[in-house]
């Protein structure tokens, strides 16, 4: 597995997307950081940008990198290697390759502003671990859809819609159901709708730890309340997890089955 | 030597192939060269795929050597393959590529004769990406030709190549073959086939239509040469 993740992540450092999503990350935080001179404005203006982009990025990638390495993929399957340590390699190329960027992309103008010196430290932290994981579930999500269609523009556009879905629209259907259904106690149902969308999670969890209870809104609140910060966020981590590990599970269990 | 039993295969709707059964050995045949002819669509690359492992059949067994292959992989690195399109990363090297493949392969590799066979050494250092249609065929060539396998599996290997390299392949294979190696080709040009190939099998609707030596199927349809002799097949199917 190692092997494969090795050539797919040399395969991606040297394309030069990984360099205009680098410099991109590397531009953004130094122009915040030194225009806003403080660090936690700053977080708090990346955490909406993380929240959207990596996911997005990360679609997009995991959807490309799987169609264009088709042919390469059928190379790869007349070797002696097991399906599973096939794609799972190719994977962990895509989301650590993108994770790089985004680390080393932000961490630098970070370092430069003297992070290390500032209590905000944890926070970007926290901010820079919520960008992995949005990665690693958006990948994951991404080959899933594109093992599931044969069909490159199908793939595209599914992939698409399910990144527009969980960054745009099911902000709106959540919002529509808690203005209809208002004289319902809404706790357990936002609490619950809230684990379903990894995006809404990972906001929550930064926010909870930048300790920001304006921006929390009605969600965030609750799921404040009710879990308390330090446990709320061992359950949004956990979550977050589960999120990475099912789309995984299903990558190994359709790609045993899948004919090439 | 690879068997095959009642093979089916469905890809949505259309049946590919329809309980298939098939021996194929070297030791009682004529030689080692087997062609897999048949129509368009008649199941010859899924038959391939599926003694690969590539394609999942709905049913049946493929035993290689007396062992079933089917949901193995240790199996494949005796088998060497050259896939019909080339298409590798982009950014990689053909020197690097080279490397990978022999390091996913535990066993000894021959690259550097192939490499100065086809003239390779130019393009070593160059990406993959960069490389043209008949220079890729070739570097597909070295990497199926480069290790010592019992079973060779081509399909459409003469796609793009110039004819100083086709000719080299057709040196490679016919010395593959002196070496005792079991080759599968799978060809839609007959004068290569009947350059190349001591035995047809010939599929048809999803099963072999016709197994024997070239001389045989010629006999069969009284025909002088394959390329009419498939034609007699065909005409007299569709009639």
């Amino acid at each position: 597995m190692f092997k494969i993740l090795k050539y797919s992540f040399y395969d991606l450092m040297r394309s030069s997307w990984s360099y205009v999503y680098f410099l991109f990350y590397l531009g953004l935080g130094s122009v915040l950081l030194f225009l806003n001179n403080d660090v936690s404005k700053a977080v708090i203006t990346l955490m909406n940008i993380i929240v959207v982009l990596t996911p997005l990025i990360g679609t997009i990638f995991g959807v490309m990198y799987y169609y264009n390495s088709r042919e390469f993929t059928e190379l790869l399957l007349a070797q002696p290697l097991k399906r599973s340590t096939i794609f799972i390699g190719q994977y962990l190329g895509v989301a650590i390759s993108l994770s790089l960027s985004l680390v080393i992309g932000l961490g630098i103008p970070f370092l430069a502003y003297g992070l290390l010196q500032s209590s905000e430290i944890f926070n970007f932290l926290s901010l820079i671990i919520v960008g992995a994981f949005l990665t690693f579930i958006f990948v994951a999500l991404a080959f899933n859809i594109a093992l599931s269609n044969e069909n490159k523009i199908k793939g595209f556009g599914y992939a698409i819609l399910m990144w527009l879905f969980l960054a745009v629209i099911y902000d709106g259907l959540f919002l529509i159901s808690l203005v209809m259904l208002q004289e319902y106690p809404l706790d357990k149902f936002s609490l619950i709708a809230t684990m379903f969308n990894p995006i809404d999670l990972s906001r929550i969890l930064i926010l909870l730890k930048l300790d920001i209870s304006a921006l929390l809104g009605y969600t965030g609140a609750v799921f404040q309340k009710f879990f308390g910060t330090n446990f709320g966020m061992v359950i949004s981590f956990s979550v977050l997890s589960l999120w990475v590990v099912f789309p995984i599970l299903r990558i190994l269990f359709k790609s045993k089955r899948k004919d090439f | 030597m690879i068997e095959i039993k009642n093979l089916y295969k469905k890809f949505g709707k259309v049946e590919v192939l329809k309980g298939l059964d098939l021996t194929i050995n070297p030791n009682t045949s004529e030689g080692g060269i087997f062609a897999v002819l048949g129509p368009n669509g008649s199941g010859k690359t899924t038959l391939i795929k599926s003694i690969l492992g590539m394609v999942i059949p709905n049913n049946g067994e493929i035993e290689i050597q007396g062992k079933s292959v089917l949901k193995k992989h240790q199996y494949r690195n005796n088998i060497n393959y050259l896939p019909q399109i080339a298409n590798f990363p982009s950014n990689l090297s053909v020197n690097e590529l080279i490397k990978m493949v022999k390091n996913l392969r535990p066993k000894p590799a021959a690259d550097q004769e192939f490499i100065d066979l086809f003239r390779l050494e130019p393009f070593l250092d160059k990406k993959l990406g960069n490389l043209s249609g008949g220079t890729k065929q070739k570097v597909n060539i070295l990497l199926t030709f480069m290790f010592d396998s019992e079973l060779i599996i081509l399909d459409e290997p003469t796609t793009g190549l110039d004819p100083i390299s086709l000719l080299n392949l057709k040196k490679i294979i016919v010395a593959e073959k002196e070496k005792g190696k079991m080759i599968l080709i799978t060809s839609h040009i007959m004068s290569f086939v009947e350059e190349m190939a001591d035995e047809i099998v010939f599929l048809l609707d999803g099963k072999i239509y016709f197994k024997g030596t070239l001389a045989a199927i010629k006999e069969q349809t009284k025909q002088t040469d394959l390329e009419h002799a498939i034609a007699a097949i065909l005409t007299k199917e569709n009639v």
